[in-house]
């Protein structure tokens, strides 16, 4: 029954979708209001099914409902409460009814804010979102079906794949797909501007905060996924250059780009074309990187292989990039620039500097990623290129940014004169200097980690300098301290906002810097009583226990950690589902804003009297999560509803 | 002004030319079956290499970290030498992918392993919940 309710929703939501989209799109066209209130009818039918399929398929779990083949691969009798509602979007179909739901869920949204507000941009920018759904939902129904039914019923489900038993799975997936999703709003007001021909300011002013929402999940995601994939996977790092992330991070850099090329186009009428194309390029690579993830043309660690839905994805790709293009070609007069760049030294020239190393770290990654493809296809050979090759061409790429990041807000636009540059630069610069100086002598050796820090101090004095600076022609008229601060903060919410996710990238920045340079590591095999020792800590093997969980056994070994005196005991384990070929290791770890120290339970001797363990002492890592926090306060803050306008 | 953009455009574009190319050509690595790397076995060069793990070839010493197994793609079998433990989903008549490089003495030293996850379904079983509630009494028997 539920199978056959929630199939029959999903065709329903895709009928009126499609309905929706061509009635708004007629609407648009013909200028009758009566069609696109029509379609607004349609998109709140389309958010009200799909939500409630989605309720459907989390009861289906929730009740162990195994005649739906997907609840049976993806949950079993043991699976915790938590999970079998994670579980829903734990694998491929169900992935694609959350994403759908989202996208389904902002075109609500749409409809509600701009409806009455942008009379000729909103039928068109409908018209592409509910398009849009439409193909998600032909996936539902064609190529993913979440809803199909398994017979015979059996007595229980597979399970989840244990790695996905995790909190950081309850959010991970949800901001990441709210971030690929909000990019689709900024490209349906585009879409819309190159129909109607009105490319000048409106569709951006309208988009700019969904343009910064989606940049905010997006950062959540992957700052979540790079937390889970620390404290879950068990090999000490946070990023790997996977596919997946990289699928992630490549809209993150162009979306990047464009929250800061708008602003020269709200001030200076330029880069029109850019922007526009840079609001294409980030909606397609939120495509791309479904198609990549989800077709299996790259393995990945943990991609959901599946074969017939690439196709559909390249397909679907490729339209929207010849419409996007074939509209952009249309309009090319009316996108040509009214202002011009006026001196190599200038706000411009920063931010347009900051855009193309943004696109190029994009392509960087994207080359990298698609270049066993690349390869096999050009020469015959396929060729990998991993880790080094993604951190030997970003890390100049993303040091020039952070450089960048203290001369963009404070640099006069037009033309600086030196004296401009004398009064904003002089001090950070002396300041970045002497922080390499320091670095030298408290004996930091590695040049590029000197050079980060540098870097880092110089940009840390740009933004203290700048707020200070305000602050202090606050207090001259009059305000106290902390007013002043904060109504600085409140009134200019988007300009302290950005600098704030500055300072938070900052602080991500020197976390990676530090572990990425001091993080040391050994493994051992011990007997009870015997201890690893590493960079001043002793971990001794205390023994090992098993206990018995609801869906799998687990083998806990005790480990004392001790640098002089006791720290604590730390437990990592490996979990044995039955489902599973193999054991999955869980990690134990004692964070500290210093290092971390991190243990990893390798292998066992089954009498207990042996294992094998690997020990990092991973340095400053904290603060990639401290600094994540800081970045996310900063983009709400930016989010927050301008109060100039207001007051 | 619009040359001296120009000319920096173009400086940006060979320096990541030349950072991509210099990037490609130092961390390349070269995916191979154990047939073709026994073809033609380069000292030095970076191989990815996969097959299947030779039953019987698995040896494994906890207490010196030494790992030594044979890859086999049916035809030409590679023997593989690690330092460390052996990953999760890692195991004899298994599919794995090492990656590292060929030495001269005749073995592929492996700096990474990566075991490949069957994507098959596998309906849990009673025996191997048997052999881990044995286990759990082992450790039990000798914890307490």
């Amino acid at each position: 029954m539920t199978a056959e309710l929630g199939f029959g929703m999903t065709v329903v939501a895709l009928v009126l979708a499609v309905y929706g989209g061509a009635a708004a799109g007629i609407g648009a066209r013909t200028g009758r209001a009566t069609l696109v209130e029509s379609a607004q009818h349609a998109a709140l039918g389309v958010f009200v099914l799909i939500t409630a399929c989605f309720a459907l398929l989390t009861y289906a779990f929730l009740t162990f409902d195994f005649s739906v083949r997907y609840v049976a691969t993806n949950t079993n009798l043991g699976t915790p409460f938590y999970y079998r509602i994670t579980g829903v979007w734990g694998a491929l179909e169900g992935s694609i009814i959350l994403w759908s739901w989202m996208l389904a869920f902002y075109t609500v949204i749409v409809v509600l804010r701009h409806r009455a507000t942008a009379r000729e941009l909103y039928p068109w920018a409908l018209a592409t979102m509910l398009g849009i759904l439409a193909f998600f939902l032909l996936v539902m129904t064609v190529a993913a079906p979440p809803f199909q039914r398994q017979m015979p019923v059996p007595a229980d489900g597979r399970g989840l794949n244990p790695l996905l038993e995790d909190t950081g799975m309850i959010t991970h997936p949800v901001a990441l797909y709210l971030g690929f999703t909000g990019c689709t709003v900024p490209f349906a007001f585009a879409m819309a501007a190159l129909i109607t021909g009105r490319v000048g300011d409106a569709w951006l002013t309208l988009t700019r905060r969904w343009a910064i929402v989606a940049w905010y999940f997006l950062s959540l995601g992957l700052l979540i996924g790079g937390w889970w994939s620390y404290h879950v996977l068990g090999w000490g790092g946070y990023w790997a250059w996977d596919p997946v992330e990289n699928a992630a991070f490549m809209p993150w850099l162009t979306g990047t780009a464009f929250l800061h090329s708008v602003m020269i186009q709200e001030r200076r009428r330029m880069l029109k074309l850019w922007n526009i194309s840079l609001v294409i390029l980030t909606f397609s690579l939120t495509l791309f990187g479904t198609f990549l993830t989800r077709s299996g043309v790259i393995a990945s660690v943990h991609s959901f292989t599946q074969g017939a839905i690439g196709i559909l994805f390249l397909s679907f790709l490729a339209l929207v990039l010849l419409t996007a293009l074939g509209l952009v070609a249309w309009r090319w007069e009316a996108l040509r620039s009214q202002g011009d760049l006026d001196s190599v030294v200038s706000r411009e020239s920063a931010f347009l500097l900051n855009n193309v190393l943004l696109v190029a770290a994009a392509f960087t990654v994207f080359f990298g990623t698609v270049f066993p493809l690349l390869s096999e296809a050009v020469r015959g050979v396929k060729v990998s290129v991993g880790a080094p090759f993604f951190n030997q061409v970003n890390v100049p790429l993303f040091l020039s940014l952070i450089f960048l990041m203290g001369v963009g807000p404070l640099i006069a636009w037009r033309r600086a004169s030196l004296d401009n540059l004398a009064r904003n630069f002089l001090w950070p610069v002396v300041l970045g200097v002497v922080a390499a100086a320091a670095a030298f002598f408290l004996g930091v050796r590695s040049l590029l980690a000197a050079v980060a820090f540098a870097t880092a101090a110089f940009v840390l004095a740009t933004i203290v300098l700048d707020f200070g600076r305000a602050t202090r022609a606050r207090l001259r008229v009059g305000e106290s301290l902390l007013p002043a601060m904060g109504g600085l903060v409140r009134r200019h919410n988007r300009r302290y906002g950005g600098l704030v996710v500055h300072l938070g990238i900052l602080i991500i920045a020197l976390g990676v810097t530090g572990s990425q340079a001091w993080s040391v590591q050994t493994e051992m095999t011990l007997r009870p009583g015997e201890a690893a020792e590493l960079a001043g800590y002793r971990v001794r093997f205390d023994g090992l226990t098993a206990v018995e969980e609801s869906n799998h056994f687990k083998v806990i070994g005790a480990f004392t950690v001790s640098n002089g005196r006791t720290l604590g005991v730390l437990r990592p384990a490996k979990k044995f589902y039955p489902q599973e070929q193999s054991p999955i290791a869980y990690v134990d770890y004692r964070l500290g804003l210093k290092e971390d120290i991190y243990l990893v339970l390798g292998d066992f001797a089954r009498d207990g009297q042996q294992a094998t363990v690997k020990l990092q002492v991973n340095r400053l890592v904290s603060w990639i999560w401290i600094g994540g926090a800081v970045l996310t306060l900063g983009a709400l803050l930016a989010i927050l509803p301008d109060r100039r306008a207001a007051a | 002004m619009k040359p001296k953009f120009l000319v920096g455009g173009v400086v940006i574009l060979i320096a990541l030319g030349y950072m991509i190319w210099a990037g490609v050509t130092q961390s390349a690595v070269y995916f191979v079956t154990p047939t073709e790397l026994t073809a033609a076995p380069v000292a030095g060069k970076a191989y990815r290499l996969g097959g299947l793990v030779a039953p019987g070839s698995l040896k494994w010493e906890p207490r010196t970290l030494d790992l030594s197994f044979t890859l086999s793609d049916g035809t030409a079998t590679v023997p593989v030498r690690h330092k460390g433990t052996p990953p999760d989903l890692f195991g004899e008549s298994r599919g794995a992918v090492v990656e590292g490089s060929w030495v001269a003495d005749g073995y592929f030293r492996a700096t990474l392993i990566m075991a490949k996850h069957s994507e098959e379904y596998k309906a849990p079983h009673d025996s191997s919940a048997a052999g881990y509630k044995e286990l759990i009494k082992t450790l039990r028997g000798d914890g307490r």
